[in-house]
């Protein structure tokens, strides 16, 4: 399977090329709240995409009801698609398979005040759609995308759940092109939600730092177009690159707590090497999920350790730009990880200081270009211990 | 390759669960929203963990316990799950508490618990599962979305024995709000006569159906899931059931038993009322929404209902709209579809 087309929003770019330049600009996208109505503005930072939701429905052309997780996963999905450039794609058989958590909860939350006041009350138009898959059906529509479409809701491994899932209906011949990936807009619920587990930082994230205090949040969009090998010779320039290993393993250990020794992480990655046929010293970048909380960094970092020592390939985490994007993490981080191969970048880790005591290893802190990247790794892990783990490879 | 359904459990607003008569005690409901019959959870479930479980996720981790006890399996070898609402309960219980707490001093159990994967997880924690593990959030297609998954894993030799669900649970909020969108009977009607009114609006219901689902042929198997497919927004679902049946080498009259999604609601009704005067006029009819109400992943309700049908051989009376035959059916095609949106048609064989 192979990757065709690459579109990504978040914090720090609405679009491909603006990623890149915030990258090498070591521009992170975390600041005050200014899209939501919170007690917690001016005191937790986010990283919002520097667009209100006029301007979403401008670009977009949805209605102006729509809900914030719509319009970002539209507007990545559409740069992906026409990224991907695919010649006579109405006579192929394609499919969205795309991800987020919470729907259309940033509109649910508001008609929910009227609502508990009087049940008669709260206008329909904000929650009629509520539903995680209607966010996928107002893209599909809108994309043109009728043979097949589902949401996968993983928590935060769920787009990269819907990229291999993706990758699989082409493998297993039910569809030709595949537009695979996430999106995920800040709501007061998740921003709520995260604060009552006190794992968000109350400055800008750490990942990987022994002093690291928790996650930002943030919100995006990121897709990449799965293509089958045939119609990877249809395309008039070369793919960027495949995808060559995928793994989903759970860490049963707790509902949001990963486990110290990271089991479910390890079995992921370890279990993507092995579907890719890699061994670990041929993977040149690791997309860490690091999210700067104290619990999955180091159980991500013991994972890493075992299955990588004693030769540690560069690895970051661009949530140190992104924030955590939640559902659309995985899809965000897999349009970085091809973008790392076909550029040859590695991305740096903000904010890094000091090493985690017990890791001896440290994540890479310079924006990296000229590099022969052949083999990425793209880590996501989720509450209900879902861990998750993609290996692109050049093609 | 084919797919066979090993085992099947479901908690329904019907004796479904731990039950061994099939649909012969029927429940009659007078109301516009069917409640599923609760188990005694302490039979497959820790105390502990009972009190701190929603109901929908006592509902879903009962079911798949129950189904991997029936086939005699303690470990599957990958999860998949359906559900188009989620923890709905815990997330209108955090919503709640934001509000009148005014986002301060909110404790954290009702948010854990609110993420849409919470019952595939808690099985996995439960059985200290470490397979594939994925849960899908699509409508009326988010049953289907799992099923596809766990075929292609069997297909890919990935594992073995995987328990797929579909789970869904209605709460007062989330009845009342889609009622206010039109979807339920204005007025009180008996479950059993849902499908002679001719109106608007349906039953609401709820439930969770599990299934183990092995490439192993065995003569305990109750059924084979020989065939499943998923339309979105199709114009002619007519030509594409015969398109369907013609990839299976079927033709209509190899059908014993069409099992449709009639929910009384005449502005949905409408075609399937098409599909069994045409294609279909010649063949068995049975339906199964008044037994447990209309949801998102009712077919779950159906697959469980046709898997039983082929194993017993028999036809439940309650179901059956016309019979043509009183042969035991070999092949059953389920036709479902969600607001006339997301159409799924599901195959069930003899073994």
């Amino acid at each position: 399977m192979y990757i065709a087309g690459v579109g990504v929003i978040s914090a720090i770019g609405n679009n491909v090329p603006g990623h890149l330049r915030a990258f090498e600009n070591r521009e992170g996208g975390m600041g005050d709240i200014t899209l939501l109505e919170t007690i917690h503005k001016g005191k937790l930072p986010v990283a919002e995409v520097k667009l209100s939701n006029d301007e979403l429905v401008a670009m977009t052309g949805l209605p102006s009801q729509t809900s914030r997780t719509a319009l970002l996963s539209l507007v990545a999905a559409r740069e992906a698609l026409a990224d991907a450039a695919i010649p006579d794609f109405d006579s192929l058989r394609t499919g969205f398979v795309s991800a987020n958590t919470v729907g259309g909860m940033d509109k649910s939350e508001n008609f929910f005040v009227d609502f508990l006041a009087d049940n008669n009350k709260g206008k329909l138009r904000d929650v009629f759609d509520h539903e995680c898959g209607s966010k996928t059906e107002i893209v599909a529509n809108e994309l043109g995308i009728t043979d097949y479409l589902t949401t996968i809701n993983t928590a935060c491994s769920s787009s990269a759940n819907s990229i291999f899932y993706g990758a699989r209906l082409i493998k297993n011949g039910l569809l030709d092109v595949v537009i695979a990936g996430g999106t995920d807009a800040l709501a007061k619920f998740t921003l709520n939600g995260f604060n009552t587990l006190m794992i968000l930082d109350k400055e800008f994230c750490k990942p990987f730092d022994q002093h690291r205090e928790g996650l930002n949040l943030g919100e995006g969009a990121g897709y990449v177009v799965l293509v089958s090998e045939k119609v990877a010779r249809t395309l008039s320039k070369p793919v960027y690159c495949k995808l060559s290993g995928y793994n989903n393993s759970n860490d049963a250990y707790h509902q949001t707590a990963s486990s110290p020794d990271g089991t479910g992480s390890y079995l992921a990655m370890k279990g993507a090497l092995g579907k890719s046929g890699l061994k670990p010293s041929d993977i040149d970048y690791i997309n860490l999920h690091g999210t700067g909380t104290p619990n999955n960094d180091s159980a991500e970092g013991t994972a890493v350790k075992r299955l990588f020592d004693p030769e540690y390939p560069p690895m970051s985490s661009t949530k140190s730009y992104t924030g955590h994007t939640l559902g659309a993490s995985g899809g965000i981080e897999a349009v970085f990880s091809v973008l790392a191969i076909k550029h040859g970048i590695i991305y740096p880790n903000l904010r890094f200081q000091t090493r985690i005591n017990e890791l001896p290893f440290e994540p890479e802190t310079r924006f990296l270009k000229g590099q022969t990247i052949n083999h990425v790794m793209s880590n996501s892990f989720g509450f209900g211990g879902n861990c998750t783990s993609l290996i692109f490879s050049r093609a | 390759m084919k797919t066979y359904i090993r085992s099947a459990s479901c908690i329904s607003p019907q004796k479904t669960f731990g039950n061994n008569d099939f649909l012969t005690e029927v429940v009659e409901y007078t109301g516009t929203r069917l409640r599923p019959i609760e188990p005694d959870y302490k039979a497959f479930i820790d105390p502990k963990q009972i009190r701190r479980m929603s109901h929908v996720i006592k509902m879903g981790v009962a079911a798949a316990q129950d189904c991997l006890n029936q086939a005699n399996i303690e470990m599957p070898g990958a999860i998949t799950t359906g559900t188009a609402f989620g923890c709905i309960e815990d997330t209108i219980t955090f919503l709640t508490r934001i509000v009148e707490q005014n986002e301060e001093l909110l404790p954290p159990t009702a948010f854990i618990q609110s993420t849409h994967n919470t019952v595939g997880a808690q099985v996995a924690l439960m059985l200290k599962c470490h397979g594939y593990n994925n849960n899908f959030v699509h409508k009326g297609i988010s049953f289907e979305s799992a099923l596809i998954d766990a075929i292609m894993l069997l297909r890919e030799q990935e594992a073995d024995n995987i328990l797929v669900g579909g789970i869904d649970e209605i709460t007062d909020p989330s009845f009342k709000v889609l009622s206010r969108l039109g979807l339920y009977k204005r007025w009180p009607i008996s479950n059993l006569q849902l499908l002679a009114t001719e109106s608007k609006g349906t039953m609401g219901g709820e439930g969770a159906a599990f299934f183990l689902l092995s490439d192993k042929a065995s003569d305990n198997n109750l059924a084979e899931l020989s065939s499943l497919k998923t339309l979105y927004d199709t114009k002619d679902i007519g030509a594409a059931i015969t398109k369907f049946l013609a990839e299976n080498s079927l033709k209509s009259e190899d059908i014993d038993l069409l099992i449709t999604g009639k929910n009384g609601d005449v502005r949905t009704d409408a075609i399937y009322k098409q599909a069994t005067s045409s294609i279909f006029q010649n063949t068995s009819l049975a339906n199964y929404k008044h037994l447990c109400g209309d949801y998102s992943t009712s077919s779950s309700f159906a697959l469980w209902l046709a898997a039983n049908i082929i194993k017993n051989g028999i036809i439940p009376e309650v179901v059956i709209e016309r019979q043509v035959n009183s042969r035991s059916p070999k092949k059953v095609l389920i036709y479902n579809h969600y607001l006339h949106k997301y159409h799924s048609l599901m195959l069930v064989s003899g073994i």
